[in-house]
C-alpha cells in the first residue's frame, strides 16, 4: 500500500492508526539494528502523536497525511525530540520548539517517527562523517547509503510501511543518497519550503525537500510542506499547488554534454536506457552544453564552507549543546568545547571557510565565487530559456564501498559532487528519479527552472 | 601556510595537534589551489549572487509576539542563575 491509498483508509477509519504506528515502529528498529538509518527512534511523541490523530479522526477530521509515518533528517528541529544534526556538539540538545516544516505536518496529521542519520551539520556526501553511526546502503551494507541524507535515503528505500522522508539538501544532500539507495528525490527550488528551524549548514544553498518511492507521494508532500512563511526572511511569497500531468508534447530537454565525462560505465548505460524511455513519450532529447560545470565544485565549496564557518560559531557550550565545567576564561573553555564537539571534516570547513573570508582572501575567493555564481545562474537561465528540463546522471559512479571512502582525500571528495552542486548552487530544483544498473541503483538528474517542481515530477512519473 | 591554519584555527576556538596541524595544512593548500581555478573566469563586470534568486526585503509589524518561554530557554543548558546564562570568565 502506498502512502495515499493509506491515507485514504485511514481517513476513512479502516485503520486504526495506534496499532499501526506501534507495528511501524517495531519495524524502524529491525531496519535501524542492520543498516543504522536513525539517530533517534521518536517512540513515545509517534504513540502520543497516534492518540491525538485518533482523536482528531474520531471528531470526522480529515486529515491530508492522516496517520502517515514521516521520518526527519536530524538537522531540522522537533520540539521535545533530540535533534543533533548528525554532531556531537548538539548530542544532548532538545529543542524547545518545532522548524515551520514540522508544524506543517503535525497539523496534516503526520506522524514523526524519528530522526535520521546524516553527515555532521550535512558535510558529506557517503554519510561517513558522522557522530553517532554510519547509515549503510540498503542493498549492501558495504556500500554508502549516500549523503548526507544517508539516514532518510536507507529508510525510504527499506521501509516495508507507507512512508515519506523529509531531508535536506545544501550542495546534493538529497540527490546523492537518492541515487544511491533507489529512491525518489526531490530538491524543491530555494525558498519554496520555510527553513526556519533547520540547523544551517549555509543559509544561501540549504533548502528542505523530499525522498519517497513514488513522484506522487513527493507531490503529496511538496504541496503540504511549501509555501510562504514570514519567520524565514529568504521564503518565497508564493501560493502553489504542484500537480503531476502526463502531458508531454512539444517538451524538448537538454543533456549537458560536459555531464557525461568520467562517469562510470554502468551509470552511462543506464542513464542511456532512460533517456531512451522519454523519447518515447514523444519528447525531444538533445545534447547541449553547460561550458562552467568545470568550476562549480570550487564555486560551490568556497561559499557552503565560507557560511558554514560562520552558522557554526554560535556553538560554544553555554545555551545549549555540549557543555564542561565553567572553567578558565572565555577563550579557553570555549576551545575546550568546541575541541572536542566537531568532528574532523567540521573543523576542516571551518577553518577553510574562515581562510577563504579572511581580510586579504576574501575578493580573491569568497566575493570570487559570488560573482561566478551569478554566471552559473545565467547560464542555466539561458538553458531553460530553450529546453523545459535538463537530464544527466545524478552521481557519477555507484555507491562505493566504505573501504574505498576511506582512500578519498577531502579535495577527491568533493569532486564526487560535480553532478549536484551546480543546481544547487544557482537554487533550481532537482529531481533524482531511481534507475536500475546489474548492480546497485543509478540515479537520472532532471533539472528545471524555478518553481518548475511539476514539470519534474511529471517526467519523473514516467519512471514511477 | 602553517602559520595562517595555526591562526585560523586559534581565532576559531579550536585545538589543533601537531599532526592535525600538519594534515590539514597539506588538504587545505591542496583544496584552496583548486579553488583558483575560478580566476580563469572574467568576472570584471559581474555582481555577486549573495543569494540564487533577487528577492526584496519583508518586514512584520513592530509588534511583539509570544517567544520562548524562561523555562524553554534555559532548559538545554546546566550553566544559568537567576534567569541569566552563566558563562565563561572574561577577563
Amino acid at each position: 500500500m502506498n502512502s495515499i491509498e493509506f491515507i485514504k483508509k485511514v481517513n476513512e477509519g479502516a485503520i486504526d492508526i495506534v496499532k499501526h504506528t506501534e507495528s511501524v515502529l517495531e519495524s524502524c528498529k529491525n531496519i535501524d539494528k542492520n543498516y543504522d538509518c536513525f539517530i533517534t527512534i521518536a517512540e513515545k511523541s509517534a504513540l502520543e502523536q497516534a492518540k491525538e490523530i485518533k482523536k482528531r479522526l474520531s471528531k470526522k477530521e480529515k486529515l491530508p497525511l492522516a496517520g502517515l509515518p514521516v521520518s526527519i533528517k536530524d538537522c531540522i528541529s522537533t520540539k521535545g525530540i533530540r535533534t543533533t544534526a548528525g554532531s556531537k556538539i548538539l548530542e544532548n540538545y532538545i529543542p524547545p520548539y518545532d522548524a515551520e516544516v514540522i508544524l506543517k505536518l503535525k497539523k496534516a496529521g503526520a506522524i514523526i517517527i524519528g530522526k535520521t542519520a546524516q553527515d555532521e551539520f550535512g558535510f558529506g556526501t557517503f554519510s561517513t562523517n558522522c557522530a553517532f553511526k554510519i547509515p549503510k546502503n540498503p542493498l549492501d551494507r558495504d556500500h554508502s547509503a549516500g549523503g548526507s541524507s544517508g539516514g532518510a535515503g536507507v529508510i525510504t528505500k527499506k521501509a516495508d510501511f507507507p512512508h515519506i522522508a523529509i531531508a535536506e539538501s545544501t550542495g546534493g544532500s538529497i540527490s546523492a543518497p537518492s541515487s544511491f539507495c533507489g529512491v525518489f528525490g526531490l530538491t524543491p527550488s530555494y525558498g519554496l519550503v520555510s527553513r526556519y528551524g533547520l540547523i544551517s549548514y549555509a543559509d544561501s544553498l540549504d533548502k528542505i525537500g523530499v525522498m519517497a518511492k513514488s513522484t506522487k507521494e513527493i507531490e503529496l508532500m511538496l504541496n503540504q510542506i511549501s509555501g510562504f512563511d514570514k519567520k524565514d526572511a529568504t521564503s518565497l511569497q508564493i501560493k502553489k499547488k504542484f500537480k503531476i500531468k502526463k502531458e508531454f508534447k512539444g517538451m524538448k530537454i537538454g543533456i549537458p554534454k560536459e555531464c557525461l565525462k568520467n562517469i562510470d560505465k554502468s551509470v552511462e548505460n543506464s542513464f542511456y536506457s532512460a533517456v531512451e524511455k522519454l523519447k518515447k513519450q514523444d519528447i525531444k532529447v538533445e545534447e547541449t552544453s553547460f561550458p562552467l560545470s568545470k568550476y562549480v565544485v570550487s564555486a560551490y565549496y568556497v561559499i557552503a564552507v565560507s557560511e558554514a564557518s560562520t552558522n557554526l560559531a554560535h556553538l560554544c557550550g553555554m545555551r545549549y549543546g555540549l557543555s564542561d565545567k565553567l572553567e578558565g576564561g572565555f577563550n579557553e573553555f570555549f576551545s575546550k568545547v568546541r575541541t572536542q564537539g566537531f568532528g574532523e571534516e567540521a573543523k576542516r570547513r571551518i577553518i577553510l571557510g574562515t581562510y577563504a573570508r579572511m581580510a586579504g582572501y576574501r575578493e580573491q575567493y569568497y566575493l570570487k565565487a559570488m560573482k561566478v555564481r551569478t554566471l552559473i545562474i545565467n547560464d542555466y537561465l539561458k538553458l531553460f530559456k530553450k529546453y523545459s528540463a535538463l537530464i544527466s546522471p545524478t552521481m557519477p559512479v555507484l555507491s562505493p564501498r566504505f573501504e574505498e571512502i576511506e582512500k578519498l582525500t577531502p579535495l577527491q571528495n568533493y569532486q564526487m559532487d560535480i553532478l549536484t552542486v551546480g543546481p544547487n548552487l544557482a537554487g533550481i530544483p532537482m529531481l533524482n528519479v531511481p534507475l536500475e544498473t546489474k548492480t546497485l541503483p543509478a540515479g537520472l538528474h532532471i533539472l528545471g527552472n524555478y518553481l518548475d517542481e511539476d514539470k519534474l515530477l511529471s517526467l519523473g512519473s514516467v519512471f514511477g | 601556510m602553517k602559520e595562517d591554519i595555526k591562526k585560523i584555527s586559534e581565532s576559531s576556538h579550536l585545538i589543533l595537534t601537531e599532526e592535525q596541524l600538519d594534515k590539514f595544512t597539506n588538504q587545505i593548500s591542496s583544496i584552496l589551489d583548486s579553488f583558483k581555478e575560478l580566476d580563469e573566469l572574467d568576472t570584471k563586470e559581474i555582481e555577486p549572487s549573495f543569494h540564487p534568486t533577487i528577492r526584496k526585503n519583508i518586514f512584520r509589524e513592530d509588534k511583539v509576539e509570544k517567544g520562548l518561554s524562561i523555562e524553554e530557554a534555559f532548559a538545554n543548558t546546566e550553566h544559568k542563575e537567576n534567569n541569566f546564562f552563566k558563562g565563561p570568565r572574561a577577563v
